[in-house]
């Protein structure tokens, strides 16, 4: 059993009887309805616990739940600019290090880093390379909505083929997004350190326990999370959770963890829905011809492919 | 007993920095920074330090750690020169509006392009609006001096803010000077523990750059502008410690031959020696030649500098940078917006740029700098802002 395998291994494990009480991120903040980011923001703090300090990113998530005087968060929280959050928790991580070998702290810490798809495949990219290389103990959480939500839904790297967005409009000369979707759960394994996750909302005692499993890893983890925004998807608020489910099921967004290296898919979608089926929940896809859906099926089924032969690459029989 | 070593200046400024028990050290490689950084490196892992240095991939991600380190409650230091600088613009500004003090020793470099590794101002020139407390050294023992005093003046909790030392690149950094060094035990009572205002503390939830809306960013901006200008009287404060402490004496403007002079250089970091040097031979020639230093850049010391040349008829600012399109150069205008504010006008201004990236200003470059703009102000020439030695 690998390093991490074995440090993970013993976490107490949180079951649908025993998801936390504790609120971290607290009810009145300014998130739209069926927000699926900030759910996933609020269970993956439920799994931290209080002894946490949390590092945003500009983004969503920091301007819903800090404008002065009220701040949603119950456990310390610090957010500086957007490209470098990575970077500043890498700093708190040192600093509290520090001051925990000098003795000017008694106690560790978990620290979680919460940035959006762009905070982290775009503009935060290189902060974030350099934090997962030097292996600072940290988690990093990727809420991926897949588009610049907060400024008003521009493509980003994550944006998904034949998305329509605001700088990527589809029009009679185009299909909207014209790129394939940034692999940044890839990069980040790329990086060999020792915990690498992806998780959606819907299937959220899965997510709490790999936020667990990410701070008892020793060292950098990166958590890839799928996270709805009904606003910027048009979709219908309350099919926001749903959404990510669908994603799941059709192997859009496949739920996998990597281990010292080592792939192991979390949810095994034998029969998946066909991608159709998710991309119809939302009106970002509306206008996608058949041929074109066609495309990001073949392109599904071949990362799916991609990912099981990685499983079997990294565990030998 | 405190050591006099020869010693080159970036590995004083190093040492400073280890005497000052600091705990994180985050950094990137730039010429002419390098010696420092490379230096404390090798004082953590030989564990003459005991600190942490976060070898970054960027300087805006050093920055970056620094915010946050110092947000974690650790003495943090960081060093940079010209495009380093630069890419830190954006952090530099939020470092000071979150209180957090931050100590960055500043290589003075020229920011490229053409691409130039040698020095002059036109980095931290760039930075001036940061909300940071700035000082110019002159010589090595300064930066030794400076480096104590920037640490006990950023985190002193009337100031809580970040703290930038200029030290000419190469002309101070990468030179052997005889420098004495303090004993740890004077340090340790001169700059007791870090005890920040406010921390990332599991025990006690805070909420750390949150957004200002319009109803109170006016506010905000206000309380860190009132805090860098109550910085002044901290910072005299802290350089009385120095004195009693060390034995050595500094004040934000220092003065050379300049109580009789009719015509003061106003300069400021190293060129300040050559200088003096110069002043020296011109008054050998008669003339009434000063030298006005500004030691103390941010917040701007207007008292001391106005009771420094309120008896001159004539002042040479000599810039090291250019503000392209201004009216004058960076330093230039600030005194000229002094001189305007507490209606002075009888006082000629001139403003010649010198030294940029690298080229030398000599004692004779002094001196015909001077014949120039006295002449200038004989003619009754406008004031005006001229780089000067340009080779046609």
């Amino acid at each position: 059993m690998s390093r991490t395998a074995e440090a993970i291994k013993n976490i107490e494990k949180i079951s649908p009887r025993t998801v936390p009480l504790f609120e971290g991120v607290c009810a009145g903040h300014r998130g739209c309805q069926g927000c699926g980011e900030v759910a996933a923001l609020r269970m993956a703090v439920k799994a931290a616990g209080p002894n946490t300090i949390a590092v945003s990113a500009t983004g969503c998530m920091e301007i819903i739940t800090s404008p002065y005087p009220q701040t949603a968060w119950n456990i310390p929280w610090i957010h500086v600019a957007f490209e470098n959050a990575a970077a500043v928790a890498a700093g708190v991580e040192a600093g509290r290090k520090i001051l925990y070998e000098k003795g000017g702290i008694k106690e560790k810490a978990n620290i979680l880093v919460f940035a959006g798809d762009g905070g982290t495949a775009d503009i935060g990219l290189q902060a974030l390379s350099g934090a997962l290389e030097r292996g600072h103990n940290l988690t990093y959480i990727c809420l991926d909505n897949e588009a610049y939500m907060n400024t008003g839904i521009q493509r980003s790297s994550s944006t998904p083929f034949g998305a329509t967005t605001t700088t990527s409009p589809a029009g009679s000369r185009s299909i909207g997004q014209v790129t394939w979707k940034k692999n940044v759960a890839a990069i980040a394994a790329a990086h060999n350190i020792p915990y690498v996750a992806t998780a959606a909302p819907a299937f959220h005692i899965d997510l709490m326990n790999k936020v667990r499993r990410s701070l008892a890893a020793p060292g950098a983890a990166y958590i890839h999370v799928f996270a709805p925004c009904p606003t910027g998807w048009r979709c219908a608020p309350e099919l926001s959770i749903e959404t990510s489910r669908l994603a799941v099921n059709s192997r859009i967004f496949p739920l996998y963890e990597v281990v010292d290296g080592v792939y192991s898919i979390s949810r095994d979608v034998a029969k998946p829905i066909p991608v159709a089926d998710y991309l119809k929940t939302q009106r970002r896809f509306s206008h996608l011809k058949e041929e074109q859906i066609n495309l990001i099926q073949e392109r599904t089924d071949k990362e799916w492919a991609r990912l099981q032969a990685l499983v079997r690459a990294t565990n030998p029989a | 007993m405190a050591q006099r070593v020869g010693i080159e200046v970036s590995l004083a400024c190093a040492e400073a920095v280890k005497l000052a028990r600091t705990d994180v050290v985050s950094a990137y490689p730039i010429t002419p920074q390098t010696h420092i950084v490379e230096h404390l490196a090798e004082l953590v892992a030989n564990g003459e330090l005991e600190a942490d240095f976060i070898p970054v991939e960027s300087e805006h991600s050093a920055m970056s750690a620094c915010i946050g380190s110092v947000a974690a409650g650790a003495r943090t230091f960081t060093s940079s020169s010209a495009q380093g600088l630069a890419l830190m613009h954006e952090m530099l500004f939020i470092a000071s509006a979150m209180r957090l003090p931050v100590v960055m020793a500043v290589a003075n470099r020229a920011l490229s392009g053409p691409l130039n590794i040698w020095n002059d101002h036109s980095d931290i020139m760039a930075e001036r609006d940061i909300g940071w407390v700035q000082t110019f050294a002159e010589n090595g023992q300064e930066v030794v001096d400076l480096t104590l005093h920037a640490f006990k003046v950023a985190e002193d909790p009337r100031v809580s803010l970040p703290t930038a030392i200029n030290m000419d690149g190469f002309i101070l950094t990468h030179v052997i000077e005889s420098i004495e060094l303090p004993d740890q035990k004077d340090v340790d009572a001169y700059l007791p523990p870090f005890k920040p205002l406010q921390i990332l503390d599991p025990g006690r939830p805070r909420s750390l750059g949150v957004v200002g809306g319009p109803e109170i960013y006016t506010e905000a901006r206000k309380a860190e502008t009132v805090a860098l200008e109550n910085a002044y009287a901290v910072v005299t404060e802290h350089f009385e410690g120095l004195r009693k402490q060390f034995g050595r004496a500094y004040k934000p403007v220092e003065t050379y031959k300049s109580e009789d002079a009719e015509v003061l250089f106003i300069t400021m970091g190293s060129l300040g020696q050559t200088c003096m040097s110069a002043v020296d031979e011109m008054r050998a020639a008669g003339r009434k030649a000063g030298v006005v230093r500004i030691r103390l850049w941010r917040p701007f010391p207007a008292g001391d500098f106005i009771d420094a040349v309120k008896g001159a008829r004539q002042i040479i600012v000599c810039d090291r940078a250019i503000s392209p399109g201004a009216c004058a150069a960076p330093v230039g205008a600030e005194i000229k917006s002094l001189l305007f504010n507490r209606k002075i006008n009888n006082i000629y201004v001139s403003n010649p740029i010198i030294g940029l990236g690298g080229r030398d200003v000599t004692r004779q470059f002094f001196k015909d700098i001077y014949a120039q703009a006295v002449k200038d102000a004989a003619s009754g020439k406008p004031m005006a802002t001229e780089i000067m030695g340009v080779k046609e």
